[in-house]
């Protein structure tokens, strides 16, 4: 039996009568009645359609489960987005339901790099004869095995992935020392450090670029005093600010800039060249204290201001730790012997130094019982920046030519306070190093104290956190793993920026005062009053006087 | 780390310098598993070492059935021999506080104050102490602190069972690449603190089973890791 029930879409009186509004609603429907509509209901839309195959019921349900799955926001309003890909889901091949692209993942393209190193050359034979020869190249390895006994390191393969690089390094760049300084962590991104030093007469790039910078200075100004000369009727008054002289840099291949370094962020990457250091750089460097981000084009943005970035900082940094923490054991480089003036060593100090052919090692309990079996091989950096110490004041010929007519305004104060800098001579030992507070300056372990025999001597420092220097028999090494800075038991306390500077020299001429405040004002003007009453009473009574001595004159 | 893959373990955390002498690596081996013995621990992680002056302390960690609960602190100076360390206390973590400078190595050694402020002064010298702080208690607070503030897991790693227990999870496979470049996908292992401030859209979407912990999102300062 059929009853008249709610009315199927295709049957006339569908739509005309609206819930509540039937004729028949004041019948309760009988509940046979309603499960055969639901059964109605559910094969009418499981009914397949004539075009496509599809019925509906499985297409909703396909649908309600997908966004069931998939959750997406505001699904009311992509409904039929969504029921067009259901169906536009059927035409895939079931084979691959994954329809995502396959992923060049980040980690692909490092792996390609790295890959990259492991492929020789294309030279073939003839290159194998050089290689087996002399060769730059350290090894990276073996340095890396006496550390781990310390337990300090990379990871293995690390260590070959950096000693491929240096290798290329070493074939593409005219180099005849070549050593892994370390590693120093960043933010972002970590250098690994490569230091080395040229062939004779291989530098010839950089000059150039200095002397075009000088000429370039020289040029403007010429062009400022020119315009000077033309303005010098009404001046507004001029700065009394003279900069601190620019302390020239030393030269490449000599104090701290003997050794050129290099850096990559991950092996495979190309090495790309630090620039040489400045006493400026190195005395800003001591101030601040800023994260490596990774990145050698990143600016320093810090106070005081440092001249340069990050590529700047970091060679600054490098050339600091060199300074502080490069050691050998005692007897392992000794002075050449000197045929030359005395008057060189004084002045300079001596800052050459060889092999000692004759070298013998200590033994491991020596090393590590006292701290002056080990000595710096690296000269100090002074507190001016350079390594030797040099007298900005000093003029050269050609400028005193020039500079006669400004002789006057230089003040010789300043010359008088500059002394003479003198650091650590080369080859101290490290017994003379300074603690931080009460704690040394160095802490010596052997690497086992199981088997003393096979031991090694490990140095590492305090005050350079992540700086290790290890020996054992005629082998010793150093190297840095850390982020850079020097220890301070103190958090980093920025340098304040120094008061404003006054204005106009303070004298009788010109003179701050405060304003008068009202009173004062008010005071002064009743005083003024006073003052011109009592001289209008005097003017007075002298002309009444001068009256009566008319009148009785008469 | 976990005991049983410290070696590999040691070879992917390696980028930073720092590792192990093989003689500690071998050593680490049969005295953590050791220490599960002896102490009836399920779990033993090592957590690191706290280089000081002299000596380097080697920490050690030992977890029970709930992985969140308290976990035991053991140190040792040589990786061989272990001692327990007293659980820390807010007042241990205030006085390590004050204290700067390097630790020195021998766990017995005595700090001295030299900067306190007037209050702390007056309030030690009232109980008739003398204001040291043992190296010792130094180690505990300055571990808690390091746990508070950087131990970290990734999401999906640890579950938590309807009984309010922590367990690992068997289905955790590691994250995908992009998952594991977000600082939401990793949690601090700690009492969570910001868990019940977060909107009540976004806690819709969490899943109590997994999302238990505060997440790295909100640190300050903020920054990404890489």
């Amino acid at each position: 039996e059929r009853g008249h029930g709610p009315y199927q879409p295709h049957e006339p009186g569908y739509g005309l009568y609206q819930p509540g509004y039937s004729p028949y609603d004041d019948q309760i429907p009988d509940p046979q009645s309603r499960t055969l509509a639901i059964q109605n209901a559910k094969a009418y839309l499981l009914k397949s359609s004539t075009t496509s195959g599809l019925n509906l019921y499985d297409h909703l349900a396909n649908m309600l489960t997908k966004i069931l799955d998939e959750q997406p926001t505001n699904a009311v309003d992509i409904i039929e987005n969504i029921s067009k890909d259901v169906k536009w889901a059927q035409f895939q091949k079931k084979m691959d339901t994954l329809r995502d692209e396959y992923e060049i993942l980040p980690t692909y393209e490092a792996a390609e790099k790295r890959k990259a190193l492991f492929l020789k050359a294309n030279d073939g034979d003839e290159e194998l004869e050089e290689e087996i020869g002399e060769t730059p190249l350290p090894n990276v390895m073996e340095t890396a095995f006496y550390f781990e006994q310390a337990g300090i390191g990379l990871s293995k393969d690390e260590y070959y992935h950096i000693f491929l690089a240096l290798k290329k390094l070493v074939s593409v760049q005219p180099i005849q020392t070549c050593r892994f300084w370390g590693k120093i962590l960043g933010l972002e991104m970590n250098y690994i450090i490569a230091e080395v030093q040229y062939h004779e007469g291989e530098e010839e790039e950089e000059t150039e670029e200095e002397e075009v910078t000088e000429e370039g200075r020289k040029g403007v100004g010429e062009v400022e005093d020119e315009e000077e000369e033309k303005e010098k009727e009404d001046e507004p008054p001029k700065s009394t600010y003279k900069p601190p002289p620019v302390i020239p840099k030393e030269e490449n291949g000599t104090g701290a800039n003997k050794y050129v370094y290099f850096v990559c962020n991950e092996p495979g990457k190309p090495w790309v060249k630090l620039p040489p250091v400045t006493p400026a750089q190195i005395v800003c460097a001591r101030k601040i204290k800023k994260f490596f981000t990774g990145r050698l084009d990143a600016p320093v943005v810090s106070f005081p201001p440092f001249p340069g970035n990050e590529a700047n900082y970091l060679r600054a940094q490098i050339a600091r730790i060199s300074a502080g923490t490069q050691v050998s054991p005692i007897g392992f480089y000794q002075f050449a012997e000197e045929e030359g003036d005395e008057e060189e060593e004084v002045e300079g100090g001596r800052d050459t130094y060889e092999e000692n052919p004759d070298f013998q090692p200590l033994s491991v309990a020596e090393m590590v019982d006292s701290l002056s079996t080990w000595v710096h091989h690296v000269q100090s950096i002074l507190k001016q920046g350079r390594c030797v110490w040099l007298n900005p004041f000093q003029k050269s010929e050609e400028e005193e030519e020039n500079e006669e007519e400004e002789k006057a305004e230089e003040p010789d104060e300043l010359q008088q306070e500059l002394q003479q800098e003198i650091g650590p001579p080369l080859l101290t030992p490290l017994s003379e190093d300074e603690g931080i507070q009460n704690i040394p300056a160095w802490t010596a372990q052997p690497s086992t104290n199981l088997i003393p025999q096979y031991a090694v001597a490990i140095l590492q420092s305090n005050r350079w956190p992540g700086a290790y220097a290890f020996a054992s028999g005629k082998k010793f090494g150093n190297i840095y793993f850390g982020w850079g800075h020097k220890y301070s038991p103190e958090n980093h306390a920025p340098a304040l920026p120094p008061p404003a500077q006054a204005e106009y020299p303070s004298g009788p001429e010109t003179t701050e005062t405060r304003d008068p405040t009202l009173e004062e004002e008010l005071a002064f003007k009743a005083a003024r009053e006073e003052a011109l009453a009592a001289a209008e009473e005097e003017e007075e009574e002298d002309e009444e006087g001068i009256e009566d001595d008319e009148e009785e004159d008469d | 780390m976990e005991a049983s893959s410290l070696p590999a373990a040691l070879e992917l955390a390696a980028g930073g310098g720092a590792g192990l002498s093989p003689e500690k690596r071998a050593a680490l081996g049969s005295s953590l598993l050791l220490l599960q013995r002896d102490y009836r621990f399920e779990r033993v992680w090592f957590w690191g070492c706290i280089q000081g002056v002299r000596g380097a302390y080697y920490i050690a960690e030992g977890l029970g059935p709930d992985r969140a609960a308290h976990r035991s602190r053991l140190y040792s100076l040589n990786c061989v021999e272990w001692s327990l360390l007293p659980p820390a206390t807010e007042e241990m973590v205030r006085q390590a506080e004050q204290l700067k400078g390097r630790f020195q190595g021998d766990p017995s050694f005595e700090y001295e104050y030299t900067e306190i402020n007037a209050e702390d002064a007056e309030r030690l010298f009232e109980d008739g102490k003398e204001p040291v702080i043992k190296e010792e208690a130094r180690l505990v607070a300055t571990i808690e602190q390091i746990d508070r503030a950087v131990g970290i897991i990734p999401r999906g790693a640890f579950v938590k069972t309807p009984l309010g227990s922590v367990h690992e999870n068997r289905n955790f496979e590691g994250l995908s690449l992009t998952e594991a470049k977000k600082l939401s996908s990793y949690f601090h292992f700690t009492e969570p603190v910001n868990l019940k401030n977060k909107t009540l859209l976004e806690k819709a979407d969490l899943d109590p089973s997994t999302d238990f912990l505060d997440s790295l999102e909100h640190d300050i300062p903020q920054g990404k890791g890489s």
